[in-house]
């Protein structure tokens, strides 16, 4: 039985229905999408009692306005964007009640650049090869393929009641900094770029430009000159992967990142930095850390163990 | 055969066959990823069939990247020696060439031959599908004859209708889905090459052929009437080699 939850009222700057993305079709040329803080989204399913990859509710900087047509537990995490209820502002990571008439909106961004919203027993929309994911430029996913509009209302499935008050502890809330330390593998294409080169990347301040968005960061910083070209034969190119145009100001790839490119990759970001880059505002200061691909698998473990066990927490309860 | 391994972060690894765009590359490519589909390695998610490199994405919480990279090696060795991948398809796609509004005069002219003569060296000739990419379902296409390279046009237009044919410079393609974009549109084929509604939702793969067919606009008519009613299959055939 499905249950109208969300109305919109105002639907912010992008409000996007986000899972995990889709997966196998990258070799057909199918953009994965997903939300950018896959971290964020995993919390706010686990504290509502959702499994990890249900769609939630990706709200990017100015957040939308949403009226409340039925009962239901939600949680919101990630960047604070000063949700509030009926005027009141709401605890973050950590899943709430919410009541027909109430009202839910944001305010100012305060820190951090998206917000997930999670519902208990999840949306309840069609799934578009896997996943419900929104990718804007094929009109696919989410609702209707678009961006959340004035007069959407949004149903649950209701298969799931959900628990109000979780919360995740204290200690693994993170923090989002407008001055971050990303770690980096380096390659493939480094090798195209001068000893002298790579280490300016490695060693400055690069800062996030306005120009950036779902598909990529374009930063700002000192320039990253090829020894002979920036194009190579197109290849795939991954989630974190640092293009360098001619212009040498470096892209980094993000959750809408197309399948294929034909530019040099300096390095690819570690997997478990890119929910924390993805809260980067215009602004924001990056210096980038070489780490190996071990180091970074080793990260990678100790972020799915915490995973893991937040995963089992949730569904005891 | 030696390919060299790189490292994408974490969950990535490029395997590359060469330094440049061949059939020959294209075919030890496809007989890696079809022996990734037939023999799986656990933790491995998809991979990524390109010009020159196969990149494999796997979740390093069930397989790191020293150990992939060893039985990936091994996977290597054991395919020395071997002839050839399976059979290759060769995609039919009927395709109504010129109609109101198209590139196709200008085509003929920018290469001062005739319009039917741009047509008969378009069709009929089967193009490799090196990879996809770029938008969903589409095909970067290898094998176009010179005597139609057409640079691309000086005011790209603003939509492209999904299943327009075109040239761009020597290269050939199908737009998958409505986009903007400056290539010459030479036809279109009323044949789906990308439904996201489909069990299926691509109708191509890379390692495998594509002919076009020259059809009139009844032709076409009729083909797109039978698609709507789901009754229309797209015809392939087995790739003659040599």
């Amino acid at each position: 039985m499905s249950d109208a939850i969300f109305k919109v009222t105002k639907p912010g700057l992008l409000t996007t229905i986000q899972d995990h993305g889709r997966v196998g079709y990258q070799q057909y040329g199918i953009v994965v999408s997903g939300a950018m803080d896959s971290f964020a989204m995993n919390i706010a399913n686990f504290l509502v009692g959702n499994k990890s990859n249900e769609a939630v509710l990706e709200v990017t900087v100015m957040g939308p306005k949403l009226a409340i047509m039925g009962n239901a537990v939600i949680a919101i995490c990630g960047g604070n964007l000063s949700p509030k209820v009926n005027g009141e502002k709401v605890q973050m990571w950590k899943s709430f009640e919410v009541n027909e008439g109430d009202t839910l909106e944001f305010g100012q961004p305060l820190e951090g650049a998206r917000a997930y919203i999670s519902l208990a027993g999840g949306f309840d929309l069609p799934f578009v090869m896997g996943s419900k994911s929104t990718y804007l430029k094929a009109g696919i996913g989410g609702l209707e393929g678009r961006a959340l509009e004035k007069g959407d209302v949004l149903y649950g499935t209701g298969t799931i009641s959900g628990k109000s008050g979780r919360a995740l502890h204290r200690d693994k809330v993170p923090t989002y900094s407008k001055e971050m330390e990303i770690r980096v593998v380096m390659g493939p294409h480094h090798h195209t770029f001068s000893e002298e080169v790579v280490q300016t990347f490695l060693s400055s301040t690069y800062e996030v430009t306005p120009k950036s968005d779902r598909m990529g960061f374009r930063v700002e910083g000192p320039k990253l000159v090829h020894e002979t070209s920036a194009d190579i034969i197109s290849e795939a190119i991954p989630l974190g992967g640092i293009q360098v145009p001619a212009n040498g100001q470096p892209i980094i790839l993000m959750a809408d990142r197309q399948t294929t490119g034909g530019y040099t990759r300096i390095a690819t970001v570690i997997s478990g930095d890119i929910p924390y880059l993805s809260q980067a505002m215009p602004g924001c200061k990056i210096r980038f850390r070489e780490v190996s691909v071990e180091e970074a698998q080793e990260k990678y473990e100790n972020n799915d163990r915490l995973i893991r066990t937040l995963e089992k927490v949730s569904s005891l309860r | 055969m030696k390919l060299d391994y790189h490292p994408l972060g974490d969950t990535g690894i490029q395997l590359v066959f060469g330094s440049e765009i061949s059939e020959e590359t294209n075919q030890k490519i496809r007989m890696f990823a079809e022996d990734l589909n037939n023999h799986p390695i656990d933790g491995v998610v998809e991979w990524v069939p390109a010009y020159t490199t196969l990149t494999i994405y796997y979740l390093p919480n069930k397989i790191s990247y020293g150990v992939l990279q060893e039985k990936l090696e091994a996977m290597s060795e054991q395919q020395h020696g071997r002839e050839a991948a399976s059979a290759s398809l060769v995609y039919i796609i009927p395709t109504y060439y010129g109609d109101e509004g198209s590139d196709l005069s200008f085509v003929a002219e920018h290469n001062s031959m005739s319009e039917d003569d741009v047509i008969n060296v378009h069709a009929n000739k089967d193009y490799l599908i090196y990879m996809m990419g770029f938008v969903p379902g589409f095909p970067y296409l290898g094998g176009m004859p010179e005597d139609i390279a057409t640079p691309r046009r000086v005011d790209p237009r603003a939509e492209i209708l999904p299943g327009s044919v075109g040239i761009a410079g020597s290269q050939t393609g199908i737009y998958p889905l409505e986009s903007p974009g400056g290539w010459q549109i030479i036809g279109r084929t009323p044949v789906k090459l990308y439904d996201p509604s489909s069990e299926e939702p691509i109708l191509l793969e890379s390692g495998h052929y594509l002919r076009f067919v020259s059809i009139n606009k009844e032709k076409y008519k009729e083909i797109e009437e039978a698609i709507k009613r789901g009754e229309y299959v797209v015809q392939t055939e087995e790739k003659k080699v040599g």
